[in-house]
């Protein structure tokens, strides 16, 4: 019986999509407001009855995933939140998992930012991850928090060979030496594994051009779907894996829930919004075989005239 | 929703009536989405110039003015900067855009070449069949896509000679890949515009209507 709410709706979709075809076969024009209609009850529905998809993981995203789990125990691991909220619904699902996973794996989380918006995004994964379900995890021993620094490219370009002269406090602003987690830190040559969560400018290219390739440091990353088509190139020789969008992040929070037990019931944010991507994605492809099958229809009465 | 202070019921309601302004363009052009546009507008520029304000001037040049005489020169060309607004002496801003140009192209050049160029046709030249033969039937395909794709798409964009023959066909290859390419694009892209219309409306079903628990 829980199922039949979701086929009421897909069914009620799939017949208004049938009858926009037939009117539009009839010649009559559709308004546009009927599409953003159409779209937003694609959205709202598996919201209120939630669809959910088992997300296999693909190469790329399980490669990120090992590359996190094969790390010796203890290992510094630079997070960089480079987003802002209009990009969190998708990026901040992958923040949360890979901090997650990062701390269930006790490696030291460095986390910074190169967006002024990213010091609120990064609070988000410190009250929603860190401190609700690491709260043994001690600031400044276990993980810290570097806050924002303005110089988009500039501040890479620093921190590559001396990452104290761009961040000589902690968002705190406690000095960097008074810091544990910081002992040995000189540069950015001293992290195991560079993580870069975002999708515009500065982000994960900046990242690869000024620090990855430079220093020879690994580089991961989880970005907006928007910018991942540009991004993949850089898979696998400069970058170890990546995430694209809310689909490489429901992947990631699939495999990481079916490997570590404790966090089974742990939020699935990206997970959740697969169920209305996946309905909305259905009802586009849809308008877009409307749209191509009025056009051949209008080439061929043009020709026929 | 149930721990939230008032403050924090204020915050949601207000972000509630912004949302719901911006998308009542999608009926059509109104006050109510002309005041949201103009709020955004607003609270992003503020909230810009004070970061930049504290983070720059303050947290860079002001707290160290004494200790890097360097910083004296930041503060001169950013000076100069702002002489764009005395249309007599606006002239004087070229010098630290001058600047800003040169010193990002010499910052940009020389790692987009190495990272962008040389080791991205570096990904390309690949052994087919993977390093000791050991790459999987999938992992071939994969691979010949890559060079076929790289080799066609190259080829499309050689104009020097016409696109006829064996030539014109393997262009024609080249368009084809870059029409998958582009396809692709635009499915990310409504991935991710998509992404953005399911956090509003979860915002709003749940932390305003608390529709969804």
């Amino acid at each position: 019986m829980g199922n039949i709410g979701p086929i009421i709706v897909l069914a009620l979709i799939a017949a208004g999509l049938v009858w926009l075809l037939l009117r539009a076969l009839k010649g009559q024009e559709v308004d546009r407001r009927v599409i953003f209609a159409f779209i937003l009850v694609s959205v709202a529905a598996p919201l209120l009855m939630p669809v959910t998809f088992k997300a296999k993981p693909t190469p790329i995203v399980r490669a990120l995933f090992d590359a996190i789990d094969e790390l010796p125990e203890g290992s510094r691991v630079l997070l960089s939140f480079d987003f802002d909220p209009p990009m969190s619904p998708e990026v901040q699902p992958m923040a949360d998992v890979i901090t997650r996973h990062v701390l269930a794996k006790k490696h030291q989380a460095i986390c910074m930012t190169l967006w002024a918006t990213g010091q609120a995004q990064f609070n988000i994964t410190m009250n929603d991850v860190i401190k609700t379900d690491f709260p043994n995890l001690v600031e400044g021993v276990d993980w810290v928090n570097m806050g924002y620094k303005a110089g988009n490219e500039g501040v890479l370009n620093v921190i590559r060979t001396d990452f104290k002269k761009m961040f000589p406090t902690d968002a705190n602003s406690i000095p960097f030496d008074s810091i544990p987690i910081l002992r040995g830190v000189r540069s950015c040559g001293d992290f195991d594994l560079i993580i870069s969560l975002g999708g515009g400018r500065p982000g994960l290219k900046e990242w690869v051009l000024f620090v990855g390739d430079p220093t020879g440091v690994p580089i991961g990353a989880g970005v907006a779907a928007v910018v991942a088509p540009q991004l993949y190139p850089y898979y696998p020789r400069q970058l170890v894996g990546l995430l694209g969008g809310v689909k490489g992040a429901s992947e990631y929070e699939s495999h990481f829930r079916d490997n570590y037990e404790q966090y089974r019931d742990m939020p699935t944010p990206a997970m959740v919004m697969m169920g209305p991507q996946t309905v909305a994605h259905i009802v586009i492809m849809a308008f877009i075989v409307i749209g191509n099958v009025l056009f051949f229809l209008a080439r061929r009465k043009e020709g026929q005239s | 929703m149930e721990h939230l202070t008032f403050w924090g019921h204020f915050g949601v309601w207000v972000a509630a009536f912004l949302t719901l302004g911006i998308y009542s363009f999608l009926y059509r052009d109104n006050p109510w989405y002309k005041f949201t546009e103009a709020v955004f507008i607003g609270i992003s520029a503020g909230y810009w110039v004070v970061v930049l304000f504290f983070d720059n001037f303050y947290g860079k040049f002001w707290v160290g003015r004494g200790e890097e005489p360097m910083l004296w020169i930041g503060a001169i060309l950013g000076l100069m900067m702002l002489m764009r607004l005395v249309p007599k002496i606006g002239w004087i801003a070229r010098w630290p855009l001058a600047f800003i140009v040169g010193a990002t192209s010499g910052l940009w050049m020389m790692n987009y070449l190495t990272s962008n160029a040389m080791s991205q046709v570096q990904s390309t030249i690949m052994p087919l069949f993977g390093e000791g033969f050991g790459a999987s039937f999938g992992e071939i395909i994969g691979n010949l896509i890559i060079i076929v794709g790289t080799f066609t798409g190259l080829i499309y964009f050689f104009f020097s000679k016409e696109h006829k023959g064996a030539f014109g066909a393997t262009a024609r290859v080249g368009i084809w890949g870059l029409m998958i390419t582009f396809g692709a694009m635009f499915g990310y892209t409504v991935m991710s515009r998509m992404s953005l219309l399911i956090g509003r409306v979860d915002f709003i079903f749940r932390d305003w209507l608390g529709l969804i628990q």
